[in-house]
């Protein structure tokens, strides 16, 4: 494993490479590559903070973790909560910055706060070619010129090596409370989570437990503002089952930004983006072992048995990728269109087909 | 402003090419009259005028691929077109360009309260996508000044913003799907209802690429529930820096409000003498609204007027009923109408880190007095997002020159203290040759090479965005082998 201590011997590197490179944070998410290892976890460090801008810039390799206590000093948070995968995919190491962004990972509050690539604001990267460019910058907004930001957020190091990126932070919650209906069939469940989420209440998640037959609705903000709309939440959702009111809820979040309820358990994990409402269909069709919800039922998580085509099964728009499993694609098949744009891209950014080849066509 | 000079061989194939059109669209679809072309022969950036060619106006995405087909065959640049108010040039023709206009494509496709989107036909105005959802409480988020008039497509162009993305960002943080017609004629659908993209973040990269990717002719967006209440409270302060630290102060609390707007002394005059609001007299104003539920409304404007007591404000108003709120805002939207009433004047988009406003108001002081023209600064202080107004007279030969200069270093500045251009209006030609102030020569060819995948052959709206310089060669090759 090729570990630069610099962003100028992460250039070097790329620039002298002769076969295919396997581009890694922390190797936390399991993405598993053909090539010469190289991590960016040396390249670590805050470069610059400003909790009165709400802005960021740290290299690549930074841990998330030492990131999120440095913001925890100051009452400030990633907004939208990278979920840690080491639970689900077995893996060990220290989850970095780069990594976050590299696979645009976003938790439970996407729904209402955006994903990883709203928050990523600049990027500086390594392209295939082994040089250095940089795009976006550290303020919250700007339109000068492409935003190949959110082309290098979700790219997962195909379209160039991820040195530094820079980011939006927001302040921490007062409190987080969750109200919880019991009692709802996938059906009930999705439409607690619509119910909420169409209200004027501020929920900031919206997540539904199919074997528990339990939906979660948070909120968060000040304590007032968030009693007050619990209670106005509370008696709008009662017609769909039991409602109870969970105060801080903040690990209850986690384990479901950790998707804890697939871990731990044999076969091949799935993450599906529909829309929340094609859910309720596509859940009974595909014959899982456990199914989980997030986003108000946009997000479906599928533990499915080892080597079955869950694709195949999948008759709503949308897309699926394999987090965890063998023999199949991990990321959806694009349209030939899309697809002759992405192989075009990819092209550019990286001539000789040497970033994580393969990787996401 | 350098635009490229027309070429002669496509403008002596305009006969050719309107009827190669007039295959694919209804006659009344093709503007070729010399007086009415001159109707798109600039955009809000009025100082630039140059009817093109030809405009376009068809009535669906068949049509709009058929022209772009057609064009692409013949080697014909096209300027995409929605409502024609950007203020950076985005939509300014070529003599030799067909203006492809999205107005008549304009229809609401889908709502879906329970998912959370419209899909809408891209001619759509702004303010009539939260007008489709009203009836039901909801609205579409990012809310630019020109939100009466400015199209969705224009929006999609710009990656338009408005004074309350603090909270809901701008509109690439409320995109999910379009449908994209590229130069050649394919129509691609990217994204839709579901979140997120499955392979690379394409909408990402098209949403603000100022119509040089692709013409967007509909797009899903997303919806949200309007909040319960919101009210805006009125700060006023001595001093442009004190009123800069406060806003600072107020996002480090951990209070978020929708919008923070920001107006200076010369900015207050002309919108008091112009709407009559009743502001004080100042040195800054802010304008801070905060929503939600009562109790959260409440609490917020508690802890902002804690933070700005802090700061000895002169004057702090907070509106007790919506007549208040009503006067709160009016002197604010009406800041660029009342500016142009007194002065022509240019208006900038340059944004700088919130840390760094003190600093940059005070340069952009000291600079009005080197150059000898007023400024005027409104702007969304939240998120650093400047729009320094320069003051100038169209009449006085050189003028719009010096103040073209002034602009400059005023962007240079906003890029020094780690800034950047432009923040919402976009590069369009007004901004094109100050790229390399922001980006290296390579960070430039990165985007250029991003474009050659889109569109190989450089038609596309190719005089925009980048110095005419760095595209030379690839707009050069097209035209070499036609």
């Amino acid at each position: 494993m090729m570990t630069p201590q610099t962003e100028a011997e992460l250039a070097e590197i790329v620039a002298g490479a002769e076969g295919s490179l396997r581009i890694q944070g922390g190797g936390t998410r399991g993405i598993a590559g053909a090539g010469e290892g190289l991590s960016t976890a040396k390249l670590s460090g805050v470069t610059l903070y400003e909790p009165g801008s709400l802005t960021l810039v740290v290299q690549a390799g930074t841990p998330v973790a030492e990131v999120e206590a440095l913001l925890a000093s100051e009452g400030q948070q990633l907004a939208f909560e990278p979920m840690d995968h080491r639970g689900l995919m077995g893996t060990s190491g220290v989850p970095t910055m780069g990594g976050v962004f590299a696979a645009n990972v976003s938790g439970p509050r996407r729904i209402q706060a955006g994903a990883a690539r709203d928050f990523l604001l600049g990027v500086r990267f390594v392209d295939g070619r082994g040089e250095v460019l940089r795009n976006g910058g550290r303020v919250m907004k700007n339109v000068t010129g492409y935003d190949l930001v959110k082309l290098m957020a979700g790219a997962h190091g195909t379209l160039g090596v991820l040195s530094e990126v820079s980011l939006k932070v927001l302040p921490v919650p007062e409190v987080v409370s969750t109200l919880t209906v019991s009692g709802c069939d996938l059906a009930q469940g999705i439409a607690v989570l619509s119910a909420a989420l169409g209200s004027p209440f501020d929920v900031t998640g919206a997540a539904y437990d199919p074997a528990a037959q339990v939906a979660y609705v948070r909120l968060q903000g000040f304590a007032d503002s968030v009693a007050y709309r619990a209670g106005q939440l509370t008696k709008a959702l009662a017609r769909f089952g039991e409602v109870e009111l969970v105060e801080e809820s903040a690990s209850l979040w986690q384990g479901i930004r950790d998707v804890s309820a697939l871990a731990g358990q044999a076969g091949d994990v799935w993450r599906i983006s529909v829309k929340p409402s094609d859910a309720v269909t596509l859940i009974p069709s595909l014959g899982a072992v456990r199914t989980f919800c997030d986003w108000g039922g946009g997000l479906v998580w599928a533990l499915m048995p080892a080597g079955s085509d869950l694709r195949a099964k999948m008759k709503v728009p949308g897309h699926a990728t394999l987090v965890r499993g063998e023999g199949q694609a991990r990321f959806h098949p694009e349209p030939a269109p899309l697809a002759a744009i992405s192989a075009g891209l990819r092209a550019q950014f990286d001539p000789r087909g040497i970033l994580n080849p393969g990787l996401m066509r | 402003m350098e635009m490229p000079p027309p070429n002669a061989a496509i403008l002596a194939r305009k006969v050719e090419l309107i009827q190669k059109l007039s295959q694919v669209l209804p006659s009344d679809a093709i503007i070729s009259d010399e007086a009415e072309t001159r109707a798109y022969e600039c955009d809000a950036l009025t100082a630039y005028r140059c009817p093109p060619m030809l405009a376009v106006l068809p009535r669906s995405t068949e049509e709009v691929a058929g022209v772009l087909r057609i064009c692409h065959e013949m080697g014909v640049p096209v300027v995409p077109r929605g409502a024609g108010t950007s203020l950076a040039g985005g939509a300014l023709p070529t003599a030799d360009c067909v203006i492809l206009g999205v107005a008549r494509i304009s229809a609401v496709l889908e709502t879906d309260y329970d998912n959370r989107i419209i899909r809408v036909q891209t001619g759509r105005t702004n303010l009539s996508v939260s007008g489709a959802v009203e009836a039901e409480e909801f609205f579409y988020a990012p809310d630019p000044s020109s939100q009466l008039a400015c199209a969705i497509a224009g929006n999609i162009a710009m990656n338009s913003g408005g004074a309350h993305c603090l909270k809901y960002g701008v509109t690439t943080n409320n995109l999910m799907g379009v449908t994209l017609v590229m130069m050649d004629g394919t129509v691609v659908e990217i994204g839709g209802a579901h979140l997120d993209a499955g392979g690379l973040d394409l909408l990402g990269v098209i949403c603000g690429s100022e119509g040089q990717l692709g013409v967007v002719t509909e797009a899903t967006l997303r919806i949200l529930r309007k909040p319960e209440g919101a009210r805006p409270v009125l700060i006023a302060f001595d001093s442009n820096e004190v009123a800069g630290a406060c806003v600072s102060d107020i996002i480090k609390a951990g209070v978020l409000p929708v919008a923070i707007e920001f107006m200076d002394r010369p900015c207050i005059e002309a919108c008091e003498a112009f709407a009559k609001a009743g502001y004080p007299m100042c040195e800054a104003l802010l304008i801070i609204e905060v929503e939600g539920a009562e109790a959260e409304i409440v609490h917020q404007l508690r802890l902002i007027a804690e933070i700005a007591r802090r700061h000895n404000p002169v004057e702090l108003r907070e509106a007790r009923d919506a007549d208040e709120a009503a006067r709160i805002w009016l002197g604010r939207k009406s800041a660029f109408g009342a500016m142009g009433q007194i002065n022509d004047y240019m208006c900038l988009d340059g944004t700088i880190p919130v840390s760094a406003l003190p600093l940059v108001l005070r340069r952009i002081g000291e600079m009005s007095d080197e150059f000898g023209l007023k400024v005027a600064n409104v702007f969304h202080a939240g998120d650093g997002n400047m729009h320094p107004l320069i003051l100038f007279d169209a009449n006085k030969p050189g003028d719009l020159e010096l103040c073209e200069a002034f602009g400059a270093e005023i962007l240079k500045l906003c890029v020094e203290v780690g800034g950047c251009l432009t923040g919402e209006h976009g590069v369009g030609i007004e901004k094109r040759d100050l790229m390399l102030h922001q980006y290296g020569v390579g960070d430039i060819e990165a985007q250029l090479r991003v474009k050659d995948v889109f569109d190989p052959k450089w038609l596309l709206n190719p005089a925009k965005v980048f110095p005419l310089s760095t595209t030379e060669a690839r707009r050069g090759a097209v035209l070499a082998a036609e």
